[in-house]
Order: structure tokens, then C-alpha cells, then sequence
């Protein structure tokens, strides 16, 4: 197994308990600000400590408490990219990346020297952290972190600290740093599109607790539960009422849906991607939504608008249903007018179960 | 002015500079020591014993001369002990001087070093563990380097104070020309005798002593690592 944990921990208002086996060497944890994601981290790095339970990568042992196995921080081979970088202030680009290593004078030097060349470093050897850009930087602490070969490489939302436009381009660029790279990378995020990119194994945390876990394209395509659909950017959902096999109320939404699938057993409630509506003008047909603008807004590549369901639940604080229109159908729009009805398209209905909290 | 000057008795200058630098030596290495200790305790222990080491600065220091004078004196034990097994004598001697600078100027040194402590990044100490350096590789390299400006201002400070220190070295130390007498103990000896003059040049020698060390040190806290950027 690259990765077997199964941990638990109190933290102050909640606690941790994660169970995770996967064979993939590119993984990612999709959170909210506070769901524990960085707390997971720091224990499979041996930072923290858990309360109990059992931590191995690629075979090794890292934490057993039933064995009373804690391995030291410097002996776990367990690199750490940090949010901020945790590059050392008063070395130069140079000395850092050398930090960790050990070994003959000679030897070191070579490395590192490697190292500056790999990720595109020369020129700066001999510059301080605060001398470099934002880029230069999380290139300064990945190669100090590869220059030892950790088996594991801890990626703690490595570019939450940037700008839009960079933050696309480092994407592309630790990917393909990563490349080469044989161990596992586990990638923590609260951002989709990056981990969507990233990882092949996926896991959704909420309260420190696993609420989805699998291929990361099975996940978008199928969260299976609110929080699960909700983090991978499902905006549209909605509590169902149950009739029977084929039909359901959208509680939310105030509409009946018709279905060809079988609806599961179990299901609570259900997703709908902002994208995937279709538009209707004229006569109404099945599963269509009657929908009043309540706001648009307009961004380079697409319009979203936010809509009010017409008899959308009793509730009191209602959702507006949200739908985005990308550029190259913004034409028919401008010909047609606004639709009069939205149609949920009956194979972009996700089925969710289990209401948890957030909704 | 000059006359004066000529016949000047520079001892005590040689005893304040002595004792000043080699209590700054001892809180230096004292003070970053407990620092680094204080801040691996616990909250509560971190407390209690924060709060005795910074005694001294709190204390009126004749209060800490007189706890000093208790523990050294040569008809108690710690004091007996010393004189029979090391042939030391603190009381009345120039050991003295060292010792009661020392206690009331490490409270300095030691808070400073702690508060500079406290704002170096965790995360460069995680950085450094994961990295697989050794907890002092990582104290040495990464963690001084990065409290150096809060531990340069400790240590300016520490001197100042060893050097001026009154009240605690007079009861510990006596006031012995040529042995014990610091500059700070001949001003007041002289303003006693009513030698305005030679108080006056003293205190012009202690001023600039002080002025030049707070300059230097200010100084090399500049160089090195990043620009600096002020209001």
C-alpha cells in the first residue's frame, strides 16, 4: 500500500477520524477552510500527534500507537511543502536547499547543485528568500525538499498565498516538477480545479471526518452525498421527496421530476451543476423549472445568473438556483431573450444521500 | 579639567568594563538557554518558571542583594561550600560583582530572547524536523538567525544594565577601590564627598561607554540578512 492511515484525534471542536488505504501516488484532499485537512498533515509528517491509530507509507511504519511506534519528524522521509514555504530567512537559495543533507562536503554540493538546475534555480544561488519571487520561492522549497528524496511529499495548499494568474501557471509548473517523482504526493486543497488537476485519488473532509473517497473523476461525476457534491462545486441543491421509483419532489426547487433512472434507495437529496441546465423557450416540458432573474453577473467567459424558483419550498430563506451560461451559447441568449423555463437534464441529476450539515 | 583627568584613578572604569562583559558573556548564554528551555514547557510550568527568572528585573535591586547575600554569605552553606572546595570567595570581591550583575541584568537578556523566540515562524522548526535536521542544527541555524535582531537588542540591553548595575553589586560586592569599586559605585561615593568635577567626568565616561556599545550593536544588527524597511 503507498498509503494505509487510520487515525484518530480530538481537536477543539471536533474530532479527526480518518480511515485511508489507497494504492495511488497522486492523492488529494478537498476541504473547507478548518475541516482538519492541515492537521492530517502535520500527523502523517510527525509534526502532531495522534490520539491513536496507525500510519504507514509505502510499507513503513511511521505511527503505531498500539506498538508505540512515534518516528521522529526527521526520521518519517516526509517532505513538506508549507503554505508559506518555511524557507530559512537567513540562508541564501543555495544553503537551504543543502539543509537537510547529510554526507561527504563534496557530495552535498553536487546535489544541490543538481537541484538548482532541475527547477530552474541558476542564477540565484547565491540570493535570500526574500530576494525571490513568489514563484522562485515554492521552486526554492521543492527542490530543498526533492534534494533528499522523501518517499511521501506533503503539498499544504501550496498556492492559496497567490494571485489568480500565477497560481494557474504553478499549477502546470509543480505538475510537471512532480513529474519524475516516484513517491506519493498528497496534494491538500479547498480549491477544486486544483485538485481536480492533481490527483488521481481523491478524498472529501468535512469536520475531520472522509465524506467521499475514490477516482477523483468518479467523485466529480458522482459525490454521492451534499458535502461531497457542494466542495467539488455543485451550486443547485435541493431535498427530494421520494414518490416512487421514477419520481421525486424537489422540495427546494418546488418541481417534480421525472426520472429513466431508477432513483437509489436512500436518496435525500439532489445536485445539480450550474452548467447544466438547458434553456427553453415557449411551451413547457417535463422537468422544466419556471425561473425569474434575480441577479446576474457578468464575468469574461460567462454569464451567471441567479434565479428564483417559482414555487421553490416553504422555506424561509430559499437559495437562488444558479446557472451559468458559457460565452459561445451567450448568442442564442441575446436572439431568444431569457428562457422562460430551465430543463434539468436527467443524466446530469446527481443522487445524494445523507443531509449533513451545511444545508 | 585636565589636571584632574591626569591624576584620574581609572580603575573603577576597568572593573565596570570587566564585569560588564563578563555578565553579558554568562546572561548571553544563560538567557537563550532558559529562553529555549521556556519555550518547550507547558503553559503552566511555562508561567511559573518565567515568572522567577524575571524576578530580578522586578525586584528593587537591593532586595536581590539581599537573597544574594543570604546564599554567598561565608557562614552559609552554599557560601561555606565554595570557599572550602574551590577556595572562591563572592562576598567582598570582584567574583561578587560578576555575580549580582549578572542576576539583575539576565532577566534582559532571557526576555528578550524569548520574545524573539516567539515570533521566529513555526513552521521553519517543522520545516527544519521534516527536513531532517537535528533539534539543535535547527536551534543554531535556523532559529538564531532568525531571532537575530531581538537577540542583539537583548544583549545591548543586558550590557547596559551590567554595566550601571548599583545597588545589588554594593551589598554583594562592597564598594573596594581597585577591587569592587565600579564606576557606577565611585559617582556615588564622590557625589557623596561632594566632588562634583570628578562625578561629572564619570558620568561623561559611562555615557559614552554606553552610547558607543548601543551604536555598534545597532549597527551589526543591520547588516546581513534582508533590507530592512521602516516606518
Amino acid at each position: 500500500m503507498a498509503l494505509c492511515i487510520d487515525i484518530e484525534r480530538k481537536l477543539e471542536d471536533f474530532a479527526i477520524e480518518l480511515h485511508i488505504d489507497t494504492d495511488c501516488r497522486r492523492i488529494g484532499i478537498l476541504g473547507a477552510s478548518g475541516s482538519g485537512k492541515s492537521m492530517t498533515l502535520k500527523m502523517i509528517a510527525g509534526i502532531e500527534r495522534p490520539a491513536r491509530g496507525i500510519i504507514q507509507a509505502d510499507g513503513q511504519v511511521l505511527f503505531d500507537s498500539s506498538k508505540g511506534v512515534n518516528l521522529r519528524p526527521q526520521k518519517r522521509s516526509v517532505g513538506y511543502l508549507f503554505q508559506n514555504y518555511a524557507l530559512f530567512p537567513a540562508m541564501t537559495v543555495e544553503q537551504n536547499i543543502g539543509a537537510g543533507l547529510r554526507g561527504k562536503k563534496e557530495d552535498m554540493r553536487k546535489r544541490t547543485g543538481e537541484m538548482i538546475e532541475r527547477f530552474g534555480l541558476t542564477g540565484l544561488e547565491k540570493r535570500f528568500p526574500g530576494e525571490l519571487s513568489g514563484g522562485q520561492q515554492q521552486r526554492t522549497a521543492l527542490a530543498r525538499i526533492m534534494a533528499y528524496e522523501p518517499k511521501v511529499i506533503l503539498l499544504d495548499e501550496p498556492y492559496a498565498a497567490l494571485d489568480m494568474f500565477l497560481r494557474d501557471r504553478l499549477q502546470q509548473e509543480l505538475l510537471d516538477m512532480l513529474k519524475g517523482y516516484e513517491g506519493t504526493v498528497i496534494l491538500v486543497s479547498h480549491n477544486r480545479d486544483e485538485i481536480y488537476r492533481f490527483s488521481e485519488y481523491l478524498l472529501v473532509m468535512e469536520r475531520g471526518k472522509i465524506k467521499a473517497s475514490g477516482k477523483s473523476s468518479d467523485i466529480f461525476a458522482k459525490p454521492g452525498n451534499i458535502t461531497a457534491a457542494r466542495l467539488t462545486g455543485c451550486k443547485n441543491i435541493s431535498k427530494v421527496r421520494v414518490l416512487d421509483r421514477h419520481h421525486m419532489e424537489a422540495v427546494d426547487f418546488g418541481l417534480m421530476l421525472h426520472t429513466q433512472r431508477e432513483i437509489p434507495a436512500g436518496t435525500e437529496a439532489i445536485g445539480f451543476r450550474a452548467h447544466e441546465f438547458v434553456p427553453v423557450w415557449g411551451r413547457r416540458q417535463e422537468n422544466c423549472l419556471k425561473v425569474q432573474i434575480e441577479s446576474l453577473a457578468e464575468l469574461p467567459f460567462e454569464k451567471q445568473y441567479y434565479l428564483r424558483a417559482e414555487n421553490g419550498g416553504g422555506q424561509e430563506k430559499r437559495e437562488p438556483v444558479c446557472w451559468f451560461v458559457q460565452k459561445d451559447r451567450w448568442r442564442e441568449l441575446e436572439e431568444k431573450g431569457i428562457p422562460d423555463y430551465l430543463k434539468f437534464k436527467e443524466e446530469a441529476i446527481l443522487f445524494l444521500d445523507s443531509m449533513m450539515s451545511g444545508l | 579639567m585636565f589636571e584632574i583627568l591626569k591624576e584620574l584613578d581609572w580603575s573603577p572604569l576597568y572593573i565596570s568594563l570587566k564585569t560588564g562583559i563578563a555578565a553579558t558573556g554568562v546572561c548571553f548564554l544563560l538567557g537563550l538557554f532558559a529562553a529555549e528551555k521556556v519555550m518547550r514547557l507547558t503553559p503552566v510550568w511555562r508561567a511559573i518558571v518565567d515568572g522567577v527568572l524575571t524576578l530580578p528585573l522586578v525586584l528593587p535591586p537591593t532586595a536581590a542583594g539581599f537573597f544574594l547575600l543570604l546564599l554567598f554569605s561565608k557562614r552559609r552553606p552554599l557560601g561555606i561550600f565554595l570557599f572550602e572546595r574551590f577556595d572562591l570567595k563572592v562576598v567582598q570581591t570582584w567574583l561578587g560583582c560578576m555575580i549580582a550583575a549578572t542576576v539583575i541584568a539576565f532577566p534582559l537578556m532571557y526576555r528578550n530572547a524569548r520574545a524573539a523566540f516567539e515570533q521566529v515562524d513555526v513552521n521553519l522548526i517543522y520545516a527544519g524536523r521534516t527536513l531532517g535536521m537535528s533539534e539543535f542544527q535547527i536551534f543554531y541555524r535556523v532559529v538564531l538567525p532568525a531571532a537575530r535582531p531581538g537577540i542583539i537588542s537583548g544583549t545591548i540591553l543586558t550590557f547596559a544594565r551590567a554595566l550601571g548595575e548599583y545597588g545589588a553589586t554594593s551589598m554583594l560586592a562592597g564598594n573596594i577601590p581597585g577591587k569592587t569599586g565600579t564606576v557606577a559605585q565611585k559617582i556615588a561615593m564622590v557625589i557623596q564627598d561632594g566632588d562634583y568635577a570628578n562625578a561629572g567626568i564619570w558620568v561623561m565616561i559611562v555615557l559614552l561607554i554606553a552610547f558607543a556599545a548601543v551604536f555598534f550593536m545597532n549597527l551589526a544588527g543591520e547588516t546581513g540578512i534582508k533590507r530592512r524597511k521602516y516606518w
